[in-house]
C-alpha cells in the first residue's frame, strides 16, 4: 500500500488586490478586488513507504500548499488525499502524531531553553513512552553528534547546530513520514554535508519516507531517488533524475580548457553555451555527434590543455522546465 | 485530561524559566505594573474624596468592585497571553507549528506564556480587594466565601473568553483588533463602578451579551447584602458568575469554528 496517495488535488486562494500608493490603500478599505490563484490545479502522485522524494518548484508554485495539505493543516477544495490510509485534515491529532516536519527557516525548539529540555517537552507533547523516548533520543544524539550542545540554550546555537537539533526534535516520536522544507538553507558546506548524510542514513536504516523541498539542486542530486517538479499548481515532471533530464534534453556538455585563451572554438554539431576565459563550454546532442567524434574534431583543430564531458547541471534542466511552462 | 494538565504545567514551567533568565527585567516590570495601577486607584480615591459616594456606593464598596475586576483581569492577563498576542502568531505563520503538534490548539496557546510581570498588577488588585474586605466588615458565611471564589473564577473565564474571541478574529483580520479592546479594557473600566449608574441599554449589554456585571456587580451585591435598585434576586446574584463560564465555553466553540476557517483558507 502506498504511504501517500494524492489524486486530483485542487486548491484556490482569493488574494486581495490593491492599487499601489496611498489612494489605492484607501480605496482598498472600501472595496476589495480579489484575484483567484490556483495554488493546486489537479495534483496527483503516490509515494511508497521508504521513498526519498525531492519536491521542487519556483516560489509560489504550490509546494508548501501541497505539504500543508499532506500535513493536515490545510483543507483542499477538491481531490483525494490519504496518508497511511488516513485523511490528514479529518483527524489532525492522530495524523500529526505520526509525521515530523522541519522548516529550515524556523525552529520548533524553545528559544530560551537548553536543547535537551526542548526534547523532554516534546516527549510529553507527543506522549512518547519513557523507554521509546530514551532510545530514540540517544540514537539521534549520536547520529547527529549533538551531545556537546545539549545544555546550550537554542538562541546561542549556530545555524548548523540548530538545524541538527531541529532534525533530532522532529524525529523523537519516531514518525514514519518526515517533511523537510529547505533543510540546508544558509548552512556552511560542512553542516550541509552532515545534514545530507543524516537524511540518507535515516531513510536507509529506518525506512522513513522523506519529502524534501529545496532550492539547492546539490541536495536533490545527493539525496533523491525521485524528483517531482511543480509549477503553477501542476506537476510537470515526476521520476528519477535521469528521467527528468531525458524528458527535457539529451544534450551533454563538452568543457575544454584552451591553451590560447584568445582562440575561438566552432563546430557544426555543437554550440558554445558558456565562455569563461580560456574555458569553453560546448553543448551537443550525442545522437547527432558521438562524444568521441566531437572530442577528436575539437582536439584536432585546437590546442587543448584539458577537457571533460558532463551533463548540463540540474539547475539548467529545471530552469528549462519552468520556462517551457511559461510559454 | 490529567495528561493535558500535566503538560499545561510543564509549559508554564518552561515559560517561567525563560522569563527568569532576565531576572532584573522581571522585577522592574512587576514593580512598574504595581505602581502604575496604584496611581490609578488614587484617582478613584480622589473622586470619592470630593463627592463622598457614587450612586449610593461608598469608597470601600466601589473598591470591592475595583479589586474584584482588577484581580480577575490580572489573572487572565497572566495566563492568557498566548491568545492576547495571537495576531503575531498568525502573521508569522507560527500557528502552523501549533497545528502540527498532536495536541489541542487551545491547550498549546494557553500554555504558551505565563506572564510573570503581571504579578505586580495582581498584587495591586488583591491589595485593594483585601483593603475593601477589611474596611467593609463583611459577615462571612461559607456561602459567601464560595460566591467570592466563584465570582473571581467567573470573571477570569469571562475575560479569557474575550481574549479567545479576539484571537479568533485574527483568522479573518489582523487589522481591526482594536474593537476587542472596547470590551476588555472598556469592560474593565466599566465594571469598576456599580452598573446601576449606567444607562439601561449599556447595562443590559454588560449583563446579557458580555456578562461583566454577572461576575462583579451582582455577586458584590450579595456579598455586601445590599438591595439591588435594579431588582435582582439573591438567587440570581449567587448564580450570576456562572455566566462567565458559559461565555468561555461559547468562545471556545467560536474558536473551533475559526480554526476550521483557517484550515480552509490557509491565511
Amino acid at each position: 500500500m502506498p504511504h501517500i496517495v494524492v489524486e486530483n488535488l485542487a486548491k484556490t486562494f482569493q488574494v486581495a488586490e490593491r492599487d499601489p500608493g496611498v489612494w489605492g490603500a484607501i480605496r482598498g478599505l472600501a472595496k476589495r478586488r480579489y484575484r483567484t490563484v490556483h495554488a493546486l490545479d489537479g495534483v496527483s502522485f503516490s509515494i511508497e513507504p521508504g521513498e526519498l522524494v525531492g519536491y521542487i518548484g519556483p516560489n509560489g508554485a504550490g509546494k508548501s500548499t501541497t505539504v500543508k495539505v499532506l500535513a493536515g493543516i490545510l483543507v483542499p477544495d477538491s481531490g483525494r488525499c490519504e496518508v497511511q490510509g488516513r485523511v490528514p485534515w479529518k483527524d489532525r491529532i492522530a495524523h500529526v502524531a505520526d509525521i515530523g516536519v522541519v522548516f529550515g527557516q524556523r525552529t520548533q525548539l524553545w528559544w530560551d531553553l537548553p536543547v535537551i529540555e526542548s526534547f523532554d517537552l516534546l516527549r510529553d507533547i507527543y506522549r512518547v513512552s519513557k523507554s521509546d523516548y530514551t532510545r530514540a533520543r540517544d540514537e539521534l544524539i549520536a547520529m547527529l553528534d549533538i551531545e556537546p550542545i545539549l545544555d546550550v540554550p537554542v538562541r546561542q546555537l549556530s545555524l548548523g547546530q540548530r538545524m541538527r537539533c531541529d532534525l533530532a526534535a522532529s524525529l523523537l516520536h519516531s514518525p514514519s513520514l518526515l517533511y523537510l522544507d529547505e533543510p540546508t538553507i544558509g548552512l556552511d558546506a560542512v553542516s550541509k554535508l552532515a545534514v545530507r548524510e543524516f537524511i540518507t542514513r535515516l531513510n536507509r536504516t529506518r525506512q522513513v519516507t522523506v519529502i524534501l523541498t529545496t532550492h539547492d539542486m546539490d541536495d536533490i542530486e545527493a539525496l533523491c531517488t525521485r524528483v517531482m517538479v511543480i509549477n503553477e499548481g501542476k506537476i510537470l515532471s515526476d521520476g528519477t533524475l535521469a528521467d527528468l533530464r531525458a524528458g527535457v534534453t539529451k544534450e551533454r556538455w563538452l568543457i575544454v580548457d584552451l591553451v590560447n585563451g584568445e582562440d575561438t572554438v566552432t563546430d557544426s554539431a555543437a554550440n558554445v553555451v558558456r565562455r569563461d576565459g580560456a574555458r569553453v563550454t560546448l553543448a551537443f546532442d550525442p545522437e547527432r555527434v558521438p562524444t568521441p567524434e566531437l572530442i577528436r574534431r575539437v582536439t584536432a583543430n585546437h590546442a587543448i590543455r584539458d577537457l571533460f564531458v558532463e551533463n548540463p547541471p540540474i539547475e539548467e534542466i529545471i530552469a528549462r522546465i519552468y520556462r517551457e511552462t511559461k510559454s | 485530561m490529567r495528561n493535558a494538565l500535566v503538560l499545561y504545567f510543564q509549559y508554564v514551567g518552561v515559560s517561567i524559566r525563560g522569563q527568569l533568565q532576565y531576572r532584573a527585567s522581571f522585577v522592574m516590570q512587576s514593580i512598574g505594573e504595581f505602581w502604575a495601577h496604584v496611581t490609578e486607584f488614587i484617582a478613584i480615591w480622589a473622586l470619592f474624596h470630593r463627592f463622598g459616594s457614587i450612586g449610593g456606593w461608598s469608597l470601600p464598596e466601589v473598591a470591592l468592585l475595583y479589586g474584584l475586576v482588577n484581580t480577575q483581569w490580572a489573572i487572565t492577563d497572566m495566563i492568557g497571553r498566548g491568545f492576547d498576542a495571537f495576531d503575531t502568531m498568525v502573521k508569522s505563520g507560527d500557528f502552523d507549528r501549533v497545528l502540527l503538534r498532536p495536541r489541542a490548539t487551545t491547550l498549546q496557546l494557553a500554555g504558551l506564556e505565563f506572564t510573570l510581570r503581571r504579578l505586580g498588577r495582581l498584587a495591586q488588585g488583591l491589595a485593594i480587594l483585601v483593603w475593601a474586605l477589611v474596611a467593609l466588615n463583611i459577615l462571612w458565611t461559607p456561602g459567601k466565601v464560595a460566591l467570592f471564589v466563584l465570582a473571581v473564577a467567573g470573571g477570569v473565564c469571562l475575560f479569557y473568553g474575550l481574549l479567545v474571541v479576539q484571537a479568533t478574529l485574527c483568522f479573518w483580520t489582523v487589522e481591526s483588533l482594536e474593537i476587542m479592546n472596547v470590551f476588555t479594557y472598556g469592560g474593565l473600566e466599566t465594571a469598576r463602578y456599580p452598573v446601576s449608574i449606567y444607562r439601561p441599554n449599556f447595562r443590559r449589554f454588560f449583563t446579557a451579551v458580555v456578562p461583566l456585571a454577572c461576575v462583579t456587580y451582582f455577586p458584590a451585591l450579595a456579598l455586601l447584602g445590599r438591595a439591588d435598585p435594579l431588582g435582582s434576586t439573591l438567587v440570581f446574584q449567587y448564580a450570576a458568575p456562572l455566566a462567565g463560564l458559559i461565555f468561555l465555553l461559547v468562545s471556545l466553540q467560536v474558536w473551533k469554528f475559526g480554526v476550521r476557517h483557517y484550515q480552509s483558507t490557509g491565511s
